[in-house]
């Protein structure tokens, strides 16, 4: 029993340390004076690279696109998906295993097999550079994790309520709207977070379709990150903190949910 | 009301309940892949505004393409060796996860944070710790000055541990959703057997894991397949094209050449490598589940 407990101590050690080390390390470094990286240790600690990123670069602004494309995508996939998704759980429709599977097998689609016909497509209706052009193409990932995590929300409700509903002469939608909707209130919280969070973190499509330095969300500023003759690591890291910090605190205050959320679909009843 | 006519009733409403979601399905994911592949016949220089068909003249050009061939092997050796190495880490991590000890809470904490950090901050963190004159690794070795990111048999490495870093604690939570599935009853059982802590895992766990094993690994191959993020900001597929992958190079061939009629048929070649692998684990998934 000794050994097994040490074993344990080891092992909760081993990988505390390769999961927290190196965001602690990137945390130091945003502290680190900027001329003495080279150095084994920082001889003091100083928020100068806090300063020249929030004050020197446009990055609040980037904050707020990011912000802006990330809960204009959640909205827009919770309105369109919550119906979808209670029709998938209490329901009797044909077609209702193949949109499941569909939506499941958008979400694997690999990003770059859409890239060429989406720009295409945002160029012709002028929204190419734009914001609000961006949460268009968001939704191909966005609105198949809200339909696969709501559903599976939608059925952990009792079908009794649905049926006393109708029995009460309420129409299917009228169940949905004024007894299931308000109950599944913790699953609509737990998919917002979830599609913020993937939304907020999207590389590839905010790389591709925004072009003005004024409108790039946070990755794709932090990817971008550089001054004239070397790479700014102080300032690199203080933009990873304060881009990271947010969501690092949102998951953990709601972890049981992200991690409900993340399983769910994965694990059948 | 007769019991038909509201059964009747109630599949009109669901139509009209998914339609709105189908519709954006269709508009946002159907409608651009067969777009996508339309493109993929055409010669189309977007600057020149130069667009003509040209049949399948793409997809022979990409067949004696090498370095279409190399992308495809970096991509299928980094996902190989990203998910099996994700799933022989998560496994022990679940397994860790599920018992009670002190710290338990922070460790089930700590898993969350290298998936809550966007990719891209992670790979400029990792490129960080990569760096070569004062970053962490080199450090911990002794003030070494390896150049991990520009040295082509390293780089691909970099990239793996970054994509292992970020994705193990997902694995882990489906693991560790599977474990919780499995009824308390069998190793009370095997223990009242007196068999060993390893011959419960064998017997008990793993062949009981299996489902959950085979999903995780659906997930993660498909989408280490599309790997983009990471490997872009870490080294843009270099040094010598060494850690281009397919996405990587159908970016470039897109967004820097301008060149959508090739890009969109290395696209679409993706596209087809990832459908080809969802339907193989589907069917060893299918397998799985009829042998229970």
């Amino acid at each position: 029993m000794r050994r097994g407990g040490l074993g344990t101590a080891l092992a909760v050690v081993a990988f505390l340390t390769f999961f927290l080390g190196p965001f602690l390390w990137q945390v130091l470094t945003s502290l680190w004076p900027d001329g003495e990286l080279t150095r084994p240790w920082p001889t003091h600690l100083t928020l100068e690279s806090y300063a020249s990123v929030l004050w020197g670069r446009p990055f609040l602004r980037v904050v707020a696109n990011s912000l802006g494309v990330a809960a204009l995508t959640t909205v827009f996939c919770l309105t369109v998906g919550a119906a979808a998704a209670f029709a998938l759980a209490k329901l009797e429709f044909r077609g209702r295993g193949v949109l499941l599977g569909a939506a499941l097998g958008v979400s694997m689609f690999p990003p770059i097999a859409t890239v060429s016909p989406l720009y295409l497509i945002l160029r012709a209706v002028g929204l190419r550079d734009s914001l609000v052009g961006l949460a268009l193409p968001y939704t191909t990932f966005a609105l198949p994790l809200t339909l696969w995590v709501l559903t599976s929300f939608f059925r952990q409700l009792p079908d009794e309520l649905y049926r006393a509903a109708r029995v009460d002469g309420c129409t299917p939608f009228q169940a949905f709207r004024r007894v299931l909707l308000p109950l599944a209130a913790p699953g609509l919280a737990t998919t917002a977070i979830l599609v913020f969070i993937f939304s907020w973190n999207e590389f590839l499509y905010a790389l591709t379709f925004l072009t003005t330095p004024e409108k790039r969300t946070v990755p794709v500023a932090i990817s971008l990150f550089a001054s004239e003759y070397r790479e700014p690591w102080g300032e690199i890291a203080a933009a990873s903190v304060v881009a990271t910090l947010p969501l690092v605190a949102l998951t953990l205050l709601f972890q049981r949910r992200v991690v409900s959320g993340l399983t769910a679909g994965a694990v059948k009843e | 009301m007769s019991a038909r006519g509201s059964l009747e009733r109630e599949r009109r409403q669901a139509y009209w309940l998914v339609a709105p979601s189908v519709l954006v399905l269709a508009a946002v994911a159907l409608y651009p892949i067969l777009a996508a592949v339309w493109l993929s016949l055409h010669r189309f220089i977007l600057v020149f505004g130069e667009r003509r068909f040209i049949g399948l003249g793409n997809f022979a050009y990409l067949s004696g393409d090498a370095r279409f061939w190399s992308a495809l092997g970096n991509t299928a050796y980094f996902t190989v060796v990203a998910v099996t190495v994700e799933l022989v880490l998560a496994v022990p991590l679940a397994l860790l996860l599920q018992r009670a000890f002190p710290g338990r809470g922070l460790l089930r904490a700590a898993v969350l944070v290298p998936w809550a950090i966007p990719t891209v901050v992670s790979a400029r963190l990792w490129a960080w710790m990569f760096n070569p004159d004062s970053g962490l690794i080199n450090r911990l070795l002794g003030g070494q000055d390896i150049n991990w990111l520009g040295a082509p048999g390293y780089a691909l490495h970099a990239a793996i541990l970054v994509d292992v870093w970020k994705t193990t604690p997902f694995v882990a939570l489906l693991v560790l959703a599977g474990l919780q599935g499995i009824p308390e009853d069998l190793y009370k059982a095997a223990r009242v057997d007196g068999a060993s802590s390893w011959r419960t895992f064998r017997s008990i766990t793993l062949p009981l894991l299996k489902p959950a094993l085979l999903l995780a690994l659906l997930f993660r191959s498909l989408d280490a397949f599309r790997v983009f993020d990471a490997i872009y900001v870490l080294t843009e597929g270099g040094p010598a094209n060494t850690t281009e992958t397919l996405s990587i190079y159908a970016y470039k061939t897109l967004m820097r050449s301008g060149d959508f009629g090739y890009g969109s048929a290395l696209s679409v070649a993706t596209f087809a490598c990832v459908v080809v692998l969802a339907v193989v684990w589907l069917r060893l998934l299918g397998r799985a589940e009829e042998g229970r």
